[in-house]
């Protein structure tokens, strides 16, 4: 919803150390979440994350979150799906150029990314985003990715 | 078979150390010369004389030229098209790739292509919204945005492979160029979207127009502060304005346009505006010489193409220099 939504960039802050908090508890269920499987978890947990994520920035479940780059405004409600960062077109008073009654997805990322302890995020590239990953669980996916990446890590 | 022309894309410029591509634009820019480049408006028909007859109004007087690709979301002749017959009388033509209307695979099959007809600038752009055009009824594709395109094409001529992984035999040697609009919000962040630009791939920069010179220098000291002057060659965007009324309309219609309200004035005031908007515009372009990092200027004369050479010269940006066209002498050095 688009008032919840600008809500959320306004309290990015809040919401960014809310995650903080969220993402450890997240990986401590990694035992838990390996034994039942990550596989059937991914049903149960994307439709919760979808839930969540799709009432507070308009998710549109790309599959890999970048709210935390991005000020806690989603950059796939870009109608271009930019994820680097705002066009040339943004309108004088910070409106979509092809939406011109919302407010541009980048001109609220840079407003939420300069409150956020994480100021410098958004300064980096995004790469392509991978459409196979469209629907599916980034929480999961963080979690699997992380635990990998330790795993490797502690092996070498 | 060889072209009955002094340069064609089977026999290119030798490629020098330190350059990214053989093109003639990335050679006069690293030259340390005050470089002009133009946009060549993309004909509606399928007659390659009707691209030539649009080059041949900037002989001599521009390093390059942007063949445009679908701007304003209009239909036109493409850009790979028009840059293939360009580089086939040996012009240096920008090949403009905006992400609106392909998709990764297209694309990076359109750079091998487009290097392979001799094609060694490109201009990597998101794109106009498809609203704006002739056709507000058709997909939007945006798979990949101004920025992962200059990554992609990047990856493509420095590891010889596609994003997928898979290797190139001989990559596409290409000189990587991006737009940066510094009056469209939010300004602060502008500095920066242009450092991510360069650390995607962007050699140089080719911005929209700019009227307001007061907010092109901010941007240009903040990009100084950030140290992105010596990491890129930085085109300001310029054009003339045909009237007050034209210039208001831009103003309304054009989103990221900023025209101030003291250019509006001056176009009012004038007896022949046209006349006079030409005159802003090589007034724009010499005060835009003077300021630190800039490179040279990207004109942009929509509809006054004819101009462009009058512009040019009563500037003096090119100091005496005569860019490379195809029949004239061919200078020594840099030409």
């Amino acid at each position: 919803m688009y008032i919840i939504r600008k809500w959320s960039v306004t309290h990015s802050r809040k919401l960014e150390a809310l995650y903080r908090n969220f993402e450890p508890a997240l990986m401590r269920l990694h035992p838990l979440f390996k034994a039942l499987g990550y596989g059937r978890l991914e049903t149960p947990v994307r439709v919760i994350e979808k839930a969540v994520k799709s009432l507070m920035f308009d998710c549109q479940m790309c599959g890999k979150c970048a709210l935390g780059s991005t000020g806690m405004s989603c950059p796939m409600n870009c109608p271009k799906s930019i994820r680097n960062g705002p066009c040339g077109g943004v309108r004088l008073d910070g409106h979509c150029e092809v939406k011109p009654e919302m407010r541009c997805v980048w001109v609220e990322a840079w407003r939420g990314s300069q409150q956020m302890r994480d100021s410098q995020a958004i300064r980096q590239v995004q790469i392509p985003v991978d459409n196979l990953l469209k629907g599916s669980s980034s929480w999961l996916r963080e979690v699997r990715e992380q635990q990998a990446a330790q795993e490797t890590e502690a092996s070498q | 078979m060889n072209a009955p022309y002094d340069q064609n894309p089977d026999n290119p410029l030798p490629q020098l150390d330190g350059h990214s591509s053989t093109g003639r634009l990335e050679r006069v820019l690293r030259a340390g010369q005050f470089v002009v480049t133009a946009e060549l408006a993309p004909p509606d028909s399928a007659l390659a004389a009707d691209v030539y007859e649009r080059a041949r109004l900037f002989d001599g007087y521009v390093d390059g030229m942007n063949a445009t690709d679908g701007s304003g979301a209009h239909c036109h002749m493409s850009s790979v098209a028009m840059c293939a017959l360009l580089t086939n009388v040996g012009y240096s033509p920008v090949l403009q790739i905006s992400c609106r209307d392909k998709n990764r695979i297209a694309i990076q099959g359109d750079v091998l292509g487009a290097a392979a007809m001799g094609v060694s600038n490109v201009l990597c752009l998101s794109g106009d919204g498809v609203q704006v055009g002739d056709h507000p009824e058709a997909k939007p594709v945006f798979d990949l945005d101004s920025m992962s395109l200059l990554e992609t094409i990047r990856i493509m001529r420095d590891e010889s492979r596609f994003l997928s992984g898979r290797p190139i035999t001989s990559p596409p040697q290409m000189f990587l160029g991006a737009a940066e609009n510094p009056s469209a919000p939010p300004i602060d962040f502008r500095p920066y979207r242009l450092a991510k630009k360069i650390a995607a791939g962007a050699q140089f920069i080719q911005t929209q127009y700019i009227y307001d010179i007061e907010q092109f220098r901010d941007f240009m000291a903040a990009a100084r502060d950030l140290g992105l002057l010596e990491q890129c060659f930085i085109l300001p965007g310029v054009g003339p304005l045909a009237s007050a009324r034209t210039a208001l309309w831009i103003r309304n219609n054009v989103p990221g346009i900023h025209i101030p309200d003291a250019v509006i004035k001056r176009l009012e005031g004038a007896e022949q505006p046209k006349l006079e908007g030409r005159k802003i515009c090589v007034e724009l372009i010499q005060q835009i010489r003077e300021i630190e990092g800039v490179s040279g200027v990207h004109i942009m004369a929509y509809r006054q193409e004819e101009a462009v050479g009058e512009i040019v010269r009563q500037s003096g940006v090119l100091a005496g220099r005569t860019p490379w066209y195809p029949g004239c002498e061919v200078q020594t050095g840099v030409a």
